[in-house]
């Protein structure tokens, strides 16, 4: 294996950094990078967080109380767009340069310049995307997924949002470029592809299906761009052109963009299982298989978002097929991680409760998946509560709490001192409960018919939405606790000890020191 | 292991009593009426279950080992890694449940497709925010109206207590006659919509410029209300769908008076022509005398 090593980057491998703000702003390091990465992605998760209260409160009774239809759909917009784009992507990002690494025996990132460069970019688009709010017309309010005509019909706050779904864009190409040449070329000698943690495995594959779909949604923004501002009509009739055109190439890139979500929140359940059952993964190389075989499905499914968009028979019955394939390689994921505590020694630290709650609720969110995939029933249920019920499962209980049971796995060894375990436990219950009141209830109300972006709503929806809404003012309540144990956690002077997972298996707890080194692995480790 | 056994069955009784109390409350899909919406109903149903069993069944073994394969019980842990012959059973089995589900759903599919021979055609057009109706085939035919939200303003605002059928209401319902089957064909004026019926499991994109359809048979007479499925703006939660299924006779009746009212209407329509032509002249007539004092 060719692994280039020790400093070919012109980067200084001193520890002679900028201090203060230009640290941040000139860094080139890996962990810096990761930092500035989560912490941002923690801003923007309260961000579409405060989003996601204004349209619980909205929706807490019937009737218009505080947010005016247009803002409401402005609000729901610009929650979808945060959450995705801000939240839950850098924050894998985040994860992947602090851990990839370290987790490979490398120094750094292959690319440290364009590693800052993609980063720097973010807050940019963010400011894009908050500014759009306070424009005249209003922030973007056409849906995340911003069909047209509809969204040929706003005002500044469209461009302004399709500026930013630009940027956003490039840095995630850059970001995955870095990732894909990283675990490529850098990995310490002796470890090969089958023997890549599967945290690295699942980024790796999550890297191509980013290179493979961002440039088709920044085609897509474009055209509409230019029907928007230079008269083509690519989305428009009157002018020969086709609005389900838009779609389809939206979800080429939507669908697997949501696999893009959730590869590497499976990457990090499947570092956590082990460690905390003392037991190595099960089925490892089906693990691989299974994350490749999700990845290249998922770049054939993307229809199964319009099957109410009208489709012949044949397509609708193609795309439901392919649909319910993915469900396969999924089962046997969750039939490893479930073989692998099988005989374990299992303890129950945060992350692992993180790790178990995302097992739990995710399949939940796959079978609600599955049921949506069987045309007749998706056409009852698309557009409705059911729906946000399901991706709710799928990126709130899915990436979200991967997310969290990652945080408490590494940052011991991100910062070298321990999160407090009780809180820890405390957070993990408080988001397990609050999380089903809000999102287990809205299944009901799509079932019973309530469409999804609707400011008001029918009487007999009355009481479910109220539960709902009292359940995401106790979840985004709870998430400041997380930001208290973070905070406390950095703050705090007592030393982590140097493997506080006895079961931890990879190079960054056996071959690094805790707190890791600002330099990862000067000289590569051996790897047998 | 006795115990065991009764825990495990009770709690899938639980479960069981669970879905079936959230089965027949009105939280679950409105009772069908029509083929296709009973078809959905029932295999949706079917899901359930098979999903039920399949979570008892993993679940199951992960919280059983959750519970005994503990380091605080002094549990040692195994080194196991993989096994071919597990894998390759679990990999086979899940295949073969998607093939039980699929099949019906094939078959509803194509029933669903089959909008051919239809007793009568209405087209539906979607503006924002209200909808738009053409009878063009069958009994009743040339009748066409528009049909809009009519809870009024004051309830939206909570400045008025709100009625039953709150922001569920419009003010001319589609009729349709019970038993005969009804192909609707969709289109939109300016932005996508949705039309969507729960009871007859109808929901078709509109989409402006293209032409859709979809068909539904009601089972029985009655209201059938549904709402505007696909994000249209601002009003979007404000264009609700009322269907009005009726007898045969009833059906000719409310025919008959449609057509007359819009016989009415066409004599209403030549009375503005006239009155149009007399207000363009008169500005006609008061532009030349401008042009000619200048
Ligand atoms: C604090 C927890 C959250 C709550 C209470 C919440 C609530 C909601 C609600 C009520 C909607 C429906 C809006 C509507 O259709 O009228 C929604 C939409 C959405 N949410 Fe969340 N959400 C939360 C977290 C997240 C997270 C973490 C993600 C991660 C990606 C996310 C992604 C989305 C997306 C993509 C939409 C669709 C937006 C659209 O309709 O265009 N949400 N959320
Ligand atoms: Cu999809
Ligand atoms: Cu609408």
């Amino acid at each position: 294996m060719a692994a280039v090593h020790g400093d070919v980057h012109g980067h200084g491998h001193d520890d002679h950094h900028p201090t203060g703000i230009m640290r941040w702003i000139t860094t080139t390091n890996h962990k810096d990078i990761g930092s500035m990465y989560l912490w941002f992605s923690l801003t923007m998760f309260f961000t579409g967080g405060f989003l996601a209260m204004g349209i619980r409160a909205e929706l807490f009774q019937p009737g218009i109380q505080i947010l005016e239809p247009e803002l409401f759909n402005a609000f729901t917009t610009l929650h979808g767009l945060i959450m995705v784009f801000g939240a839950i992507m850098p924050a894998f990002v985040g994860f992947a340069n602090w851990q990839v690494p370290m987790m490979i025996g490398a120094p750094d990132m292959a690319f440290a310049r364009m590693n800052n460069w993609s980063f720097w970019l973010l807050p940019v688009a963010a400011s894009l995307l908050i500014a759009s709010f306070f424009v005249p017309g209003g922030a973007a309010a056409g849906g995340w997924t911003f069909y047209p005509p509809l969204s040929t019909q706003g005002g500044l706050g469209v461009d302004m949002m399709i500026f930013a779904i630009h940027i956003l864009g490039a840095s995630s190409i850059m970001g995955a470029i870095n990732i894909i040449t990283t675990i490529l070329n850098m990995r310490a000698p002796g470890m090969t592809l089958m023997k890549m943690p599967l945290f690295v495995w699942t980024w790796l594959i999550t890297a191509y299906l980013l290179v493979l779909v961002m440039p088709v949604l920044a085609g897509v923004v474009t055209m509409l761009l230019t029907d928007r501002h230079f008269g083509t009509s690519f989305f428009n009739a009157a002018g020969g052109g086709d609005p389900v055109m838009f779609q389809h190439i939206f979800w080429f890139f939507g669908h697997p963009e949501v696999y893009i979500m959730i590869l590497p929140a499976f990457g990090i359940v499947s570092e956590i299982i082990p460690t905390f059952a003392r037991k190595p993964l099960f089925g490892y190389a089906s693990m691989v298989y299974a994350t490749a075989s999700i990845a290249i499905l998922s770049c054939v499914v993307w229809a199964h978002h319009m099957f109410t968009a009208g489709m012949p028979a044949v397509g609708q019955l193609f795309f439901m097929y392919a649909t319910m394939l993915i469900a396969v390689p999924t089962a046997v994921k969750v039939f490893n991680w479930t073989a692998t505590m099988w005989r374990g020694s299992m303890t129950f630290e945060t992350p692992m409760l993180f790790a178990i709650g995302f097992i739990f609720l995710f399949v939940i969110g796959g079978f609600s998946g599955v049921i949506c995939a069987i045309v007749p029933i998706d056409v009852q249920v698309q557009d409705t509560y059911y729906v946000i019920a399901h991706f709710h499962y799928v990126l709130v209980s899915g990436a979200l709490f991967s997310l969290f049971a990652g945080a408490y796995y590494w940052l011991p060894k991100w910062t070298g001192q321990m999160y407090d375990e009780t809180l820890g436990k405390v957070h993990f219950w408080l988001s397990m409960i609050f999380f089903n009141v809000t999102f287990f209830v809205q299944h009901f109300l799509g079932l019973a018919g309530m469409p999804r972006r609707i400011p008001d709503y029918a009487l007999q929806f009355a009481d479910f939405n109220m539960i709902s809404s009292i359940g995401a003012f106790g979840f985004g309540l709870s998430q400041l606790l997380f930001v208290y144990i973070v905070i406390k956690c950095i703050r705090s002077k007592e030393p982590a000890p140097e493997k506080p997972w006895d079961g931890a298996t990879t190079l960054e707890w056996t071959h690094l020191p805790t707190p890791a080194p600002y330099h990862s692995f000067e000289k590569p480790p051996v790897v047998k | 292991m006795r115990s065991k056994s009764v825990t495990t069955l009770a709690g899938v009784a639980a479960l069981a009593l669970y879905s079936s109390m959230a089965v027949g409350s009105k939280y679950n899909f409105p009772e069908p009426q029509s083929v296709i919406a009973q078809e959905i109903y029932d295999q949706h149903i079917m899901l359930l279950w098979v999903c039920l069993v399949i979570f008892v069944g993993v679940f199951g073994v992960m919280f059983y080992s959750i519970l005994k394969h503990r380091k605080s019980l002094g549990h040692k842990a195994a080194n196991f890694h993989h096994s071919m012959t597990a894998e390759v059973i679990w990999t086979i089995i899940p295949c073969i449940i998607l093939v039980v589900m699929a099949w019906p759903a094939t078959k509803t599919v194509i029933a669903m497709k089959d909008t051919s021979s239809p007793d009568m055609t209405i087209k539906a057009t979607g503006y924002q925010w209200m909808w738009g109706y053409d009878y063009l085939q069958g009994e009743g035919e040339g009748i066409s109206f528009f049909s809009k939200l009519s809870t009024p303003r004051d309830q939206l605002y909570n400045k008025a207590p709100k009625g039953e059928n709150y922001l569920l209401e419009v003010d001319n319902h589609v009729v349709v006659p019970v038993g005969k089957k009804v192909r609707m064909i969709l289109t939109a004026n300016d932005v996508i919509h949705a039309w969507w019926v729960p009871a007859l499991g109808v929901k078709q994109d509109a989409i402006p410029g293209f032409i859709r359809d979809s068909w539904f048979t009601a089972d029985k007479p009655g209201i059938y209300r549904g709402q505007c499925a696909e994000l249209c703006g601002k009003d979007h939660g404000y264009m609700p769908i009322v269907v009005e299924v009726l007898e045969e006779e009833a059906y000719a009746q409310w025919v008959a008076e449609k057509l007359a009212g819009s016989a009415d209407a066409v004599n209403l329509a030549a009375a503005k022509t006239d009155m149009v032509a007399e207000v363009d002249e008169a500005i006609e007539a008061a532009d030349n005398a401008i042009s000619e004092n200048n």
